[in-house]
C-alpha cells in the first residue's frame, strides 16, 4: 500500500531528482575515497563537506517548501528548528569528547567546567546515547513545533501575523541561547568536536559517510514530502491554501491538518540541522538568527515554491552562489545581489525557477499527453489522482 | 581612645584659630612640615586649613597628592608644581628649583583623612557655589569632626537655601558620629539625615553601631526603614520613567510602521532602514556643519529632522512605485522583496560610509541631566520623548483634518469605492508609504542621538516595531502608543527581576500568547471580513 502510494506520486521529474541526488550520494563519497588526489574525478574533502552543507540546507528548503508551498504557511522561524535539531546532535557530540576536553572532565563539557559548574544540568542527561539523541533530533523541534501550532493555528492567527511571530519566537530562542546560563555554551556554542558513533569527524571516511547519509535523509524526506503531498491530505492542505475558509466551512477541521504539516516539517529541519552539525563542526546561538530563517525561505521562492523539487534546488544554487561570490573579489557585493534576489525573484519570478519552467513545458508536454492518449484510443480511463 | 583625644586636640586647635589668623603662624605651621613627625603635620593642617591664607589651599593640595616638599636642614617647605617648578610653601614666592636634600612630606592613612577633611573644609568657603556644595557633600560622606567648627562657620556665613541645606546635612552627619555630642544633638542630626533621604543617607545611617545611645539607635532603625519605602517608590518611579523612555523609542520606531503595514497592510521589513536613513541624514548634516558652520551644530537637529523626512520620503515613494505596488495583495511576497531591499540600502550605506559607527553628537540643549527627588532624567531622553508626542499627535491630525489624509483613510477602508469617488488611489499609495518611511527617517534623528548610528541601526529595531504594531493592533495608531508605552514599561519593570535578556524573551513569549488570545492586537478595527 505505501509502496503503491510513493510510486504513484513520482513522477519522470520526481524520479531524475531522486537519481541524481543518489548518484550524487554514492559517486561523490566514492571519488573522494577511492579515486588519487591528483585524478580529474577526485572531489578533495573539503568540496564534500561543503556539498554536505548544501545538501542539509536542501532537506530545510524542502521543510519549508512544504508548509509554504502546499499549506500557505509562511514561516519566517524555520532556523530555529533547524538549530534545535544542531543542537541536539551538537550535544551528543559534547559528550562524546569525554575526558579528550581541555580541562579532562569525564562528565562536563569544557564550558561548564570554565563556567564552574559542579554537575551536569538534567537537560543533558542521556545526550551520551547516540538513539537518544537521534530521538531529540527529531522530538524537540517537533515538540515545540506542536505547542506553538497549537496555539496559534487554533486561534487562527495566519498569514502575516503567524509569519511575525515565528520571527519572534526564533529571535526570543537567539537571545536565549546567548545566555551562558541556559546551558548551551553561550556565544560560542558547541564546538570542538571529536567522535560521532567512534568515528573521528574530521575522517576523510566519516565526512563522506555523512554526506552520503545526508543525500539519502534528503531521499527520504522527499520521498515523504512527496507522499504528504499527492494524498489526499495533500488535496486539503492545498484546499486550506487556497482558501482557508472556505475549506473550514466545507467542514474541515483546518487546524488540525496545519497542526500535522507544521510539525512534520519541523522535525525534518531538526534531522537537517542534526546531518549539518556533524559536517560544519560548530553549532552556536547565531543559526537562531531571524536573518538565517528568511534566507532560507528565499531558496524556496528561488527554486519554485510548492514544487519541493525546486526547493531542494534553490537552496543548493542559492547557496553555491553564496560561496562562489563571498569568495572573490565579488565579496562586498554579495548583500547587492542577494537583496536583488530577493525583490527581482518575488517581482518577475513568481514561481521559481522550477515553477517558470514547469509552465514553460506545460504546453509541450500536454500536446505529448494527448498525442499518447489518442493512440491508446479508449483505454483505461487515466487516474486523475498524480499530479 | 588616643585618636580621639587627638582629633577633639585638632578640633579645639581649629576653633582657637577660627578667627583671623595672625601673621607668624602660619609661616611657623608651614614649617612644621619640615619636621617629618606625624602629629607636628596633622598640627600644621589643623592651622593652615583654618588661617584663610589664599596659599593654604595650594599647600593642602599638594600635601595630598605628595607634591609638598620639606628641606629638613633650612626648614622651608615647597610646593612642586605640575610644569616642574616650585614655589616657597610660607611666601608663594617661585624658587629656581628645589633644593636636593628636600623630600617630599609624609602622610599616613589617618592623616589623608585629616587632609581630606581640611581640604573639603577649605572648598566650604569657595565662591563658587558649585564647590561649595561638592565640598559639602564630601564632608557629608566623611563626617570627619576635624571639620565641625569650618562647617558651622560657614553655616553661618551661607546665604544660597541649597548650599545651607547641604552644610546642615553635613553637620548633621558630623555630630552623629562625633562621640561626645548629646543626645539631643543626635536625635536632630537624625531627623535632619532622614529628611535628605537618598542612598547617601540610608548607607550612613545603617552605619549607626550599637556605641551610640539606645534612644538614637532606635530613631536610626526608623528612619532607615522610613528611608527604604521611599526609596523604593522612588525606585518604581524611576523605572516607570525608564519604562516611558523605552516606549518612547518603540513607538517612534514603530509609528511609521503603523501606517505603512497598519493603514496600508504592507509589511515593510526595510522599515528598519529608513530608521537608519534618517539616522545617516543626521550624520551627515552635522559633518557638513562642523565643517563648514560650526556655529550652527546646536541647530543641527533642527536642520536634520526635515531633511531626515525627506531622504525617507522620497527613497520610500521610490520604492513603492518601483516595487511593493507589484505586490499589493501578496504580503508574504511583500515581506521577501522588503527584506532583500533592506540587504541593498544597508550594504550601500556600508559601501558609502563603511561598515564601523559614525559619531552623531549631542547638541548642547540635549546633553547633560536634572535631578528629580532621587531619580536622575537626562535631556535626551526627555526630549526624545516630547518628540515622540509631537510626532504622534502631528501625524493624527494629520490623518483626521488634512485632504491626503481624508483620502488615505477612505483608501484604506474601501478602496474600489475611494476610487470611484476620483481618488487617485496609486498616487494616494505612494504618498502614504512615503509618508509612513519619511516618519521612520525622522525617528531614525532621534536614534541617532542615544544609538550607534552604523549600517546594522534599523536591523535592531525592526522585529520590535513590528511587536509594538501587532500588539497594539493593526490600523489603529491609538493601539500603536498604547502598545509602545505598554511593553516599554512593562520590559523595565521586568528587568530588574528577571535581567535584561530574560525580561526580553519574557515579553516575546508574552506577545505570542498574547495574540493567540487576540489575534488582531488590543485595539482590533471592528469587521465583518472572515479573512483580513
Amino acid at each position: 500500500m505505501m509502496d503503491h502510494m510513493l510510486t504513484r506520486s513520482l513522477d519522470r521529474a520526481a524520479t531524475t531528482f531522486l537519481i541524481v541526488v543518489a548518484a550524487c550520494g554514492i559517486l561523490i563519497p566514492l571519488s573522494n575515497l577511492l579515486l588519487p588526489a591528483g585524478s580529474v574525478f577526485h572531489v578533495p574533502t573539503y568540496l564534500v563537506a561543503l556539498w554536505g552543507k548544501y545538501v542539509c540546507y536542501a532537506i530545510l528548503a524542502l521543510s519549508i517548501d512544504l508548509i509554504w508551498g502546499y499549506c500557505g504557511i509562511l514561516s519566517l522561524g524555520h532556523g530555529a528548528f533547524f538549530a534545535l535539531g544542531g543542537y541536539a546532535m551538537g550535544m551528543y557530540l559534547m559528550r562524546q569528547i569525554g575526558t579528550r576536553g581541555v580541562y579532562g572532565n569525564p562528565m562536563l563539557p569544557d564550558f561548564m567546567v570554565f563556567l564552574n559548574w559542579q554537575k551536569l544540568p538534567w537537560y543533558w542527561y542521556g545526550f551520551d546515547m547516540f538513539p537518544f539523541a537521534l530521538l531529540m533530533v527529531v522530538l524537540v523541534p517537533g515538540l515545540l513545533a506542536f505547542c506553538f501550532g497549537w496555539f496559534a493555528f487554533r486561534s487562527r492567527v495566519t498569514g502575516v501575523y503567524l509569519s511575525i511571530i515565528t520571527q519572534a519566537m526564533t529571535y526570543a530562542l537567539l537571545l536565549g541561547f546567548f545566555r551562558n546560563d541556559f546551558g548551551f555554551g553561550g556565544n560560542n556554542g558547541l564546538t570542538d568536536f571529536k567522535d560521532i558513533l567512534g568515528f573521528n569527524v574530521q575522517a576523510e571516511g566519516t565526512r563522506a559517510a555523512l554526506f552520503a547519509l545526508s543525500c539519502l535523509a534528503l531521499i527520504v524526506a522527499f520521498l515523504i514530502c512527496r507522499a504528504v503531498v499527492s494524498s489526499k491530505l495533500g488535496k486539503v492542505l492545498i484546499a486550506i491554501r487556497d482558501a482557508e475558509s472556505r475549506t473550514r466551512f466545507i467542514g474541515y477541521r483546518v487546524e488540525s491538518y496545519k497542526l500535522f504539516v507544521f510539525t512534520l516539517s519541523a522535525s525534518m529541519a531538526g534531522v537537517a540541522g542534526a546531518l549539518y552539525v556533524p559536517q560544519v563542526g560548530i553549532i552556536n546561538p547565531s543559526e537562531f538568527a531571524p536573518g538565517n530563517s528568511i534566507e532560507a525561505v528565499i531558496w524556496v521562492a528561488v527554486g519554485g515554491r510548492g514544487t519541493l523539487i525546486g526547493a531542494a534546488l534553490g537552496a543548493v544554487v542559492v547557496n553555491y552562489a553564496k560561496t562562489f561570490f563571498t569568495s572573490g573579489v565579488l565579496a562586498p557585493y554579495w548583500l547587492f545581489m542577494l537583496g536583488a534576489m530577493f525583490v527581482l525573484v518575488t517581482l518577475l519570478l513568481p514561481k521559481g525557477i522550477v515553477g517558470t519552467f514547469n509552465s514553460w513545458w506545460e504546453p509541450f508536454r500536454a500536446r505529448g499527453l494527448a498525442e499518447a492518449s489518442a493512440a491508446r484510443e479508449d483505454g483505461v480511463s487515466e487516474p486523475k489522482m498524480a499530479e | 581612645m588616643p585618636a580621639c583625644l587627638r582629633a577633639f586636640a585638632l578640633s579645639l586647635l581649629l576653633i582657637a584659630f577660627a578667627g583671623p589668623c595672625f601673621a607668624g603662624a602660619f609661616e611657623d605651621a608651614v614649617a612644621k612640615f619640615a619636621n617629618d613627625d606625624f602629629s607636628d603635620t596633622e598640627e600644621a593642617i589643623g592651622v593652615i586649613a583654618s588661617s584663610g591664607n589664599p596659599l593654604a589651599y595650594p599647600i593642602i593640595s599638594a600635601l595630598k597628592d605628595e607634591r609638598l616638599f620639606a628641606d629638613g636642614d633650612s626648614k622651608k617647605v615647597f610646593i612642586k608644581q605640575d610644569d616642574g617648578k616650585a614655589i616657597d610653601a610660607a611666601t608663594g614666592a617661585a624658587v629656581d628649583s628645589l633644593p636636593d636634600s628636600a623630600s617630599a612630606v609624609n602622610l599616613n592613612n589617618r592623616l589623608r583623612r585629616t587632609v581630606d577633611a581640611a581640604l573639603g573644609g577649605l572648598t566650604l568657603l569657595s565662591p563658587d557655589l558649585a564647590t561649595r556644595l561638592a565640598a559639602a557633600q564630601s564632608v557629608f560622606k566623611s563626617h570627619e569632626e576635624a571639620v565641625l567648627p569650618t562647617v558651622e562657620g560657614a553655616l553661618a556665613k551661607e546665604t544660597n537655601k541649597a548650599a545651607k541645606t547641604a552644610l546642615g546635612d553635613a553637620r548633621a552627619a558630623i555630630l552623629l558620629f562625633k562621640s561626645d555630642a548629646s543626645e539631643v544633638d543626635k536625635l536632630e542630626a537624625v531627623a535632619t539625615i532622614k529628611a535628605r533621604g537618598d542612598q547617601d543617607a540610608l548607607a550612613m545611617l545603617s552605619d549607626v553601631g550599637a556605641d551610640q545611645p539606645p534612644a538614637v539607635t532606635k530613631a536610626a532603625a526608623a528612619a532607615v526603614a522610613s528611608i527604604q519605602s521611599t526609596l523604593a517608590i522612588w525606585s518604581t518611579v524611576q523605572n516607570a520613567w525608564y519604562g516611558l523612555s523605552l516606549g518612547s523609542v518603540l513607538l517612534l520606531a514603530a509609528i511609521g510602521l503603523a501606517i505603512t503595514f497598519g493603514v496600508m497592510g504592507v509589511i515593510n521589513m526595510a522599515h528598519g532602514e529608513m530608521v537608519m536613513l534618517g539616522a545617516y541624514t543626521t550624520f551627515v548634516v552635522q559633518d557638513v556643519i562642523r565643517t563648514r558652520y560650526g556655529g550652527l551644530f546646536d541647530y543641527s537637529l533642527l536642520i536634520a529632522v526635515p531633511l531626515a523626512f525627506l531622504v525617507s520620503g522620497a527613497v520610500g515613494v521610490l520604492i513603492e512605485r518601483s516595487i511593493i505596488r507589484f505586490l499589493y495583495g501578496r504580503p508574504l511576497e511583500t515581506l521577501l522583496a522588503t527584506w532583500g531591499l533592506s540587504l541593498v540600502l544597508q550594504q550601500a550605506v556600508r559601501t558609502l560610509f563603511g561598515p564601523t559607527n559614525r559619531e552623531v553628537g549631542n547638541p548642547s540643549w540635549m546633553s547633560g541631566a536634572f535631578e528629580l527627588g532621587q531619580m536622575t532624567i537626562t535631556y535626551n531622553r526627555l526630549w526624545i520623548l516630547c518628540f515622540t508626542l509631537a510626532v504622534f499627535v502631528i501625524l493624527l491630525a494629520m490623518l483626521r483634518f488634512t485632504a491626503l489624509g481624508l483620502q488615505m483613510r477612505a483608501v484604506t477602508q474601501n478602496r474600489r469605492m475611494a476610487a470611484s469617488m476620483g481618488i487617485a488611489t496609486s498616487r494616494v499609495d505612494a504618498l502614504t508609504f512615503g509618508l509612513g518611511s519619511g516618519i521612520a527617517g525622522i525617528a531614525g534623528v532621534a536614534l541617532s542621538q542615544i544609538d550607534n548610528v552604523s549600517p546594522n541601526l534599523g536591523q535592531s529595531y525592526i522585529i520590535d516595531s513590528f511587536m509594538v504594531v501587532v500588539f497594539g493592533g493593526v490600523g489603529n495608531l491609538w493601539g500603536t502608543l498604547v502598545g509602545a508605552f505598554t511593553l516599554g514599561i512593562a520590559n523595565k519593570f521586568l528587568e530588574p527581576v528577571a535581567g535584561a535578556v530574560l525580561g526580553k524573551i519574557a515579553i516575546l513569549v508574552l506577545i505570542i500568547l498574547f495574540i493567540q488570545k487576540r489575534p488582531r492586537g488590543l485595539f482590533a478595527l471592528k469587521g465583518r471580513a472572515v479573512e483580513a
